[in-house]
């Protein structure tokens, strides 16, 4: 049994029933570092034994025999979703203590906090279906209290919206996986590719497409994307920097799983035609609106189409672009939500006809704004640039040339939509007026500027590394595309 | 599997659904616990087989304790999920004094902006 896999999932969970127990804000906060710490500790062993021994890591929990066992399995592509998820939640977190809004000083914040960070790591590590199911609904019903812990009406109006969107999308899952169970006897993922493959190819279509649609709400695609903008930017922006960056990526990673490991079939057509509509109606929400938290909502569903490109084009090359692009998006994502959360803590606004001339008030912050929205756009030499020219690569080598062309267009109304955040909030003559004596705005916040920086620092070292990382996104795409390897790794013969 | 099951489960589904469309949150909350328990019918009636417990060591015919176990989890999830969302009901009725889910503000600024391009009308109801 190897315990750095149970650990990611183990120490969150355990510190997040000690700081139930603790009222003190100050001991919660040290339960959260050390439980974050230990996991990501983990994560870091589980990634170079992922690395060094080229294969896939098992754990079956108890030692039970693999039929009975509830298996946490590890690949490089699971593996680097642990290491980056979990990177990202200490990070935030530390920014959250320096944002000093409300929702960090509740005492539910903290434990809620850390069974997130769990239900992540068992979503990337979970080797069987039900388990999925468990970590997915661990993560939601932290994301509820988390988007909802100020309790304002702008909260629950949205919540609700969140809340219930989500527990369909959890209904819709378990139906899914009752039936697959209910067609297969079993729902180890190990188990399935092989009893899957010999199901009438009319059952397969309807199971495959019912956790599609459980998965797309969740990943936010074309037409399942309302809910993501209507609710996202009402939660404090640390919580939206993490929902945007993990939350819809979990689903990305569990359409991965099942279009590769239970589902193979090479191209899927559905797939590219709705990420082509995800990748427009995302941006163009995105430029209709007047606000930035609402304009990088509609984005997050933008990039999710490319991600989904990548998925249905189906080939080696496509599959480690977006392996690449899931990478390089977290941390881009979430350093531009933690951009706005300072501009939201220092004017109390981040709507355009509120805010002007922030480049003038402070440089800094403008760059920092600037770095990561370049990034998003895919202009070289930034990570996204390297990240979309491998889909697009993809695309062309595949022929769909359609398909191609749509997502470079999309990439075009992305820098416009970026560029309406900078005339909306960063040009101009300065407005509101700052207390006199106030200069710049970075030095006012140093917490959240220095992790904001250093997340703008990781984005740009994914760049600078892109050598090595898409070497790595390849071999991740090799095994993706090979499920017989994981089969043996699971069942071990 | 008999008809008068596959029956209840089609009446669930179609009660939940119907419910969860109601603007009312009381309703929505009826609506999702009723369509919880037409997943749990479907997956019992489905997937488990009667039998002995399913205990490693002893002999007989057993039963599948996988589905239970499912079916199980999502039943104690969803008592979970009521419970909240009661309380997000509660704290909405203690704001507004109604319970209503209400438009997005944000989107009905956009849909009452002036059309561009001598566009069509907006419905009277989002302004």
């Amino acid at each position: 049994m190897n315990i750095a896999l149970a650990l990611p999932i183990a120490a969150p969970l355990l510190g997040a029933a000690l700081s139930m127990l603790v009222k003190q804000l100050f001991i919660q906060r040290i339960i959260s570092f050390v439980a974050l710490g230990i996991s990501l500790a983990s994560s870091i062993v589980v990634v170079a034994k992922v690395v060094t021994d080229n294969d896939i890591l098992v754990t079956r929990l108890g030692g039970w025999p693999a039929q009975i066992a509830i298996t946490l399995v590890a690949d490089r592509f699971a593996a680097l979703m642990l290491i980056v998820s979990i990177s990202i939640m200490a990070l935030v977190l530390i920014y959250s203590i320096g944002q000093q809004a409300s929702d960090e000083h509740s005492t539910a914040y903290h434990p809620v906090y850390l069974v997130l960070a769990a239900g992540l790591a068992q979503a990337f590590l979970a080797g069987d279906l039900f388990n999925l199911f468990v970590a997915f609904e661990m993560m939601l019903m932290a994301s509820y209290v988390l988007l909802t812990l100020e309790g304002t009406n702008k909260q629950i109006r949205s919540g609700v919206t969140y809340v219930v969107l989500n527990v369909v999308e959890s209904t819709i899952l378990l139906l899914g996986i009752g039936l697959v169970f209910a067609a297969t006897g079993t729902v180890s993922m190990a188990e399935l590719p092989e009893r899957l493959a010999a199901l009438p190819d009319g059952v397969q279509m309807g199971l495959n497409l019912l956790l599609l649609v459980a998965f797309g709400i969740k990943a936010a695609v074309f037409p399942l994307y309302f809910w993501l903008p209507d609710s996202y930017p009402s939660a404090p922006s640390s919580m939206t920097a993490v929902f945007a960056g993990l939350l819809t990526k979990v689903g990305v990673y569990t359409i991965i799983r099942t279009e590769t490991l239970l589902f193979p079939g090479g191209q899927s057509t559905l797939l590219i035609v709705v990420a082509g509509f995800t990748m427009i109606v995302g941006v163009v929400g995105a430029i209709s609106h007047t606000q930035m938290k609402r304009v990088l909502s509609f984005h997050i569903v933008s990039q999710i189409g490319y991600m989904i490109l990548g998925v249905g084009l189906g080939t080696q090359a496509a599959l480690a672009a977006t392996v690449f692009f899931v990478l390089h998006q977290i941390p881009v994502k979430t350093s531009i939500f933690l951009v706005e959360g300072i501009i939201e803590k220092e004017t109390g606004s981040s709507a355009f006809d509120d805010i002007d001339g922030l480049a003038k008030r402070s440089g800094l912050l403008a760059v920092f704004f600037m770095l990561p929205a370049l990034s998003l756009a895919g202009l070289p030499p930034f990570s996204g640039f390297v990240a979309k020219l491998g889909i697009l690569r993809a695309g062309f080598d595949n022929g769909s040339y359609v398909i191609t062309a749509v997502a470079i267009f999309g990439s075009l109304l992305t820098l416009i939509s970026m560029i309406k955040i900078w005339m909306g909030l960063f040009w101009g003559e300065v407005r509101p007026t700052p207390p006199a004596g106030r200069v710049g705005i970075m030095r006012h916040h140093k917490i959240m500027s220095t992790t904001s920086i250093t997340l703008v620092g990781v984005t740009l070292a994914i760049a600078v590394l892109a050598g090595p990382l898409y070497d790595y996104s390849v071999q991740a795409a090799e095994q993706l595309l090979n499920p017989m390897q994981y089969v043996k790794a699971v069942l071990g013969s | 599997m008999s008809a008068a099951l596959i029956v209840l489960i089609g009446v669930l589904f179609a009660s939940g659904t119907f419910l969860l469309l109601q603007r009312s949150l009381t309703r929505i909350i009826l609506g999702v616990g009723i369509m919880a328990n037409a997943v749990n019918v479907l997956i019992l009636s489905i997937g488990a087989r009667a039998g002995e417990a399913p205990i490693i060591g002893r002999d007989g015919e057993f039963t599948d304790p996988v589905p239970q176990a499912l079916v199980l989890t999502a039943i104690v999830i969803g008592f979970g999920i009521t419970a909240f969302l009661l309380a997000l009901a509660w704290r909405g009725w203690t704001i507004d004094g109604n319970d209503d889910v209400e438009d997005d503000d944000e989107d009905k600024r956009v849909a009452s902006a002036k059309p561009l391009l001598g566009g069509t009308e907006v419905p009277g109801d989002y302004q």
